[in-house]
């Protein structure tokens, strides 16, 4: 069990320093001769005055008490936990990337212009389609870009009934978010039996008022949408697009595109697919690739190469606009570049085929204790605890706390929705056959304890350095910032 | 090279398991007709170092710079241990903390991050990070008209453009109404000229320091807001510019955006950086994006965990305060470090070097012929626009020749009217050589 860690506030003393500051290098004024004193502020932020060694000490410490993919299995379906590459880490912080400014003039930015220029390619390779913007700064930021692009498509065509985007019943909390942002209105389809698509509640959906549908694939029970020749073909009669959320690609790369598939739109995830790392929350990268039809409308600037140089291209009339600051997360880009290079075409299809294998692998230890409602999923398999709820009393959270303990993190839960007591599992293509049977023994024992011991599974986690907290007490006495109130 | 891991053997091992002969057979449900039989396009793999020397010959071709360009993006020194931090694999190489039990470490982060943010910013609350400056920006308007229930949006002055841009691509679908009210002559907002503030505004949006650096009179324009049951929000695309200016928040603002990259990361050609996002706590509901709060585990010990996840898309779905999910964790990481080592004093001082440096810098420069401060009686922290003799853009063209990034070019942005314009950012990392060179290559115009 851990020890409680202060906050690095309560660690202050004033008058300590972490770091020394250069002095000026010009002749010195005083502050007020430069700004009128009614714009200096009285007080100064009370940042901590803590020593360098102690504010490596305090982080540190922090630090363990996460778990990490380094560390062991990270189960999360839909996040695909894989392995952080660490030349990827020494390739984004070369000084003429880490340093290179956005006002720098072309000129002075040919190295970083022509790796989006290259990735850009790779990833419409990749993924079948024709053009891309790598601005959208992550998933949800690449959802909004899509259907903003289907709005700017359909008006483009004079076409503004278009009010409606359909959405399945298993799709990700973003997607329903994302059409709502963009001002169109969120129609959910049914799932059917077998965790796809209803085709009749798509059929029924369909008018000359949906703009596009959103749709996972594989969806987010892991399952492929194996009709979905017959859904583009659907969508596309009745006039509207096809738009992929990409989060799962790693199912298919390399084995099958999603522009071959009669999507319109993708995003792809580069800190999911594409291994860069997701810093405990961020930051990601959701480039957003189209057909040559919605190519006019994607975000400015893009990158154009004219001459063997590289520039910025802001020449798209008809776009949607600027989506980041910037450029986008570049420093993302250069990771998720120097992963895809080393892999090359061989080591794209190679992941993919790993990662479903390591899935069949795992669900096939499992599905005995812990069901699939609608199958084994391809990259991931959604389980159910319901079985195990009914037995014993232990529910999904429970066996997820548990997990804990045993050293893993667990798997995503309660989602999607259409599962009862959802595990929704994902181990990635890189981990190895040992460390899938340490987690799935983990597991089966835990559905032991369940049977023969509930408490010690309800109780849990015991072994980590907080045991389980109150979640209602924080959203009703809101202690969201340390008060100095208590300071000397 | 894939990170793949097995061997033939364990291969065959494990399809022996799942009952299957081969790994085809697991993708059968892929219709044949969109399965490739052949391999993609794509480069032969790479060996580590076969890709190292080739990254590093793309970054070989963005020379280094002496860097005098700002509009947003500063460069700062980031201290060694901020980075040396950020690089152990408990906080780079974990998810968002979705079990709070085993993410103790990131949570504590996320709450110390919101505590600087509230304290740099005056506001009550803050939130675990957005995507930059542009995006927090354009989310505070969402939320302003959200919670105002009002449709018209006044963007007043020298708002960054790349962020009225991304305001703008965001709220295309909605059906808002966005009000230019300019700056007046001397480069600042003229409460008197914001006419068009009424009974449909939701909120004002006004940058201080502004897009060209100088420093604006905010509390008139929050009075001005709230006279007409508006909000005020303030954008801060110079957070260093806190140490010294007062905050939003003394000022009267309801809900601070900006952008923290001085604060631990590097210019990064823009991105990833850390949007700042911080608000009064009446307006905490209404919120975007993760806030972490403090509460107790069963033993009664104190402990981190996401709370009022009920804003958020993966619980309220279609009607969630907004889409965000990944945010910029590991960079509001960086800049949560960089404040604890650089402390109350130190930021006060790198920003006062910033300053001393620029105001040196200016006055320098207005003696320079043919060159003047193109708003020489409104003061700035350390960044200003200076009116130059000849194409703007051809200086800056000249100072790589020097080894200098000699600011950015106003032509770059008609909306500002001013095509002979250049930026000038200063930071405690320049040197009175290279201001030296600065004046240099400007004097030969
Ligand atoms: C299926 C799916 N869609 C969308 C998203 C959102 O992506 P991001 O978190 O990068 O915004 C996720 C990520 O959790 C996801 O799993």
């Amino acid at each position: 069990m851990g020890e409680w860690t202060p906050t690095i506030f309560e660690k202050s003393r004033p008058g300590r320093r972490g770091t020394t500051v250069p002095r000026p290098d010009v002749p010195v004024r005083p502050l007020e001769e430069l700004i009128p004193s009614r714009h200096l502020r009285a007080t100064s932020p009370r940042l901590p005055e803590v020593p360098e060694h102690e504010v490596v000490r305090h982080y540190t410490e922090i630090s363990l008490k996460n778990h990490h993919v380094d560390r062991a299995l990270y189960p999360l379906g839909s996040c695909t936990m894989k392995y952080n590459p660490k030349v990827n880490e020494q390739m984004a912080r070369l000084s003429g990337f880490a340093g290179l400014h956005p006002f720098a003039p072309a000129e002075a930015a040919q190295g970083a212009l022509g790796l989006m220029h290259e990735l850009g390619e790779l990833l419409c390779e990749v993924a079948g389609m024709d053009s891309i913007s790598l601005q959208p700064a992550a998933g949800a930021q690449g959802e909004l870009t899509g259907v903003l692009l289907m709005r700017a498509y359909h008006r483009g065509r004079g076409d503004e009934r278009r009010r409606r985007v359909l959405i399945p019943d298993s799709a990700h909390g973003t997607n329903p978010a994302t059409v709502a942002l963009a001002g169109f209105e969120v129609v959910e389809l049914r799932s059917n039996e077998a965790g796809r698509l209803d085709l009749d509640s798509l059929r029924s959906a369909l008018d000359a008022d949906v703009a596009g549908l959103m749709l996972t694939n594989p969806n987010t029970l892991g399952v492929f949408e194996s009709e979905i020749l017959e859904i583009s073909e659907l969508v596309h009669r009745s006039g509207g697009l096809m738009y992929m959320d990409g989060a799962n690609l790693n199912a298919l790369m390399g084995i099958a595109r999603p522009g071959d598939m009669g999507y319109d739109i993708v995003h792809l995830n580069l800190h999911k697919t594409f291994s860069t790392p997701h810093g405990g929350g961020g930051p990601g990268a959701g480039p957003v690739a189209v057909k040559a039809r919605l190519a006019p409308f994607l975000p400015v600037p893009g990158v154009k190469t004219e001459g063997g140089s590289y520039a910025l291209d802001w020449d798209r009339p008809e776009s949607i606009g600027k989506i980041h600051g910037f450029y986008g997360n570049f420093g993302v880009l250069v990771r998720a570049y120097t992963y895809l290079r080393m892999l090359g075409c061989d080591g794209v299809r190679e992941t993919a085929e790993a990662a479903v294998l390591n899935n069949a692998y795992l669900s096939a230890r499992l599905e005995e204790r812990f069901p699939l409602p609608y199958g084994r999923g391809m990259h991931e398999s959604v389980y159910s605890g319901a079985a195990l709820k009914k037995k014993t009393g232990v529910k999904t959270l429970d066996v997820a706390k548990r997990l804990l303990d045993y050293g893993f993190h667990a798997p995503t839960i309660y989602f999607p929705l259409i599962v009862a007591e959802a595990l929704m599992t994902e181990p990635t293509e890189t981990e190895t056959r040992e460390e899938l049977d340490r987690y799935a023994d983990a597991l089966l024992a835990i559905a032991d304890e369940a049977e023969h011991d509930p408490e010690l599974v309800t109780g849990a986690p015991h072994a980590t350095p907080v045991t389980r907290l109150d979640e209602g007490r924080a959203g009703r006495r809101l202690d969201v910032r340390w008060s100095f109130d208590n300071d000397a | 090279m894939s990170y793949v891991p097995h061997s033939d053997v364990d291969r065959r091992a494990m399809l022996a398991a799942i009952g299957v002969s081969s790994v085809r057979e697991l993708f059968s449900d892929i219709p044949a007709a969109i399965v490739r039989d052949g391999p993609l396009d794509l480069p032969e793999a790479l060996s580590e170092w076969e890709a190292i020397r080739l990254v590093a010959g793309h970054a070989s071709r963005n020379p280094e710079l002496a860097c005098f360009a700002g509009g947003g993006i500063y460069d700062h020194h980031v201290p060694a241990a901020a980075d040396h931090l950020i690089r152990r694999s408990e906080f780079y190489t974990a998810y968002t903390p979705y079990q709070p039990e085993v993410s103790q470490g990131t949570l504590q982060a996320i709450y110390e991050f919101q505590t600087m943010i509230c304290e740099l910013t005056g506001m009550d609350v803050a939130n675990a990070s957005m995507y930059d400056g542009a995006t927090a920006t354009a989310e505070a308007v969402l939320m302003a008209i959200s919670a105002t229930r009002r449709r018209q949006v006044v963007l007043a002055g020298h708002l960054h453009p790349y962020y009225r841009r991304v305001i703008t691509t965001y709220t295309q679908g909605l059906d808002i109404e966005l009000r230019m009210a300019g700056a007046g002559r001397e480069g600042l907002v003229e409460p008197a000229g914001l006419a068009e503030v009424g009974r449909e505004t939701a909120c004002i949006v006004v940058q201080s320091p502004n897009f060209l650096g100088l420093i604006e009179e905010v509390e008139p324009l929050a009075d001005r807001a709230h006279e007409a049951g508006a909000l005020l929000v303030c954008v801060v695309a110079d957070p260093v510019s806190l140490a010294l200016i007062r905050s939003p928040g003394e000022q009267g603002a309801d809900i601070a955006a900006g952008e923290g990259q001085p604060f631990g990361n590097t210019p990064s050609f823009g991105g990833p950086v850390v949007g700042l996002f911080a608000a009064r706590e009446k307006f905490i509901r209404k919120m975007p994006g993760r806030i972490v709060g403090g509460t107790e585990d069963t033993e009664g010990r104190r402990g981190y965990v996401l709370t009022l996840q009920t804003r958020e898309q993966q619980i309220r779905r279609g009607k969630a305060t907004s889409n965000i999910c990944t945010n910029q964790g590991l960079n509001a990481l960086a800049a949560t470090i960089h404040l604890a080592l650089i402390g109350r004093e130190g930021l006060r001082q790198v920003a006062e070097t910033s300053a001393q440096h620029a105001h040196y810098a200016a006055s320098r420069i207005a003696e320079l012929d043919g060159y003047e401060l193109l708003h020489p009686g409104s003061p700035f922290v350390r960044e200003f626009a200076v009116r130059t003799p000849g194409d703007p853009q051809a200086i800056v063209r000249r100072g790589l020749e020097r080894g200098l990034l000699a600011g950015v070019s106003l032509s770059r942005f008609p909306g500002i009217g001013a095509p002979n314009g250049l930026l000038l950012a200063f930071t405690e990392k320049r040197t009175l050589e290279e201001i030296d060179l600065l004046i240099d290559v400007l004097r030969r115009g």
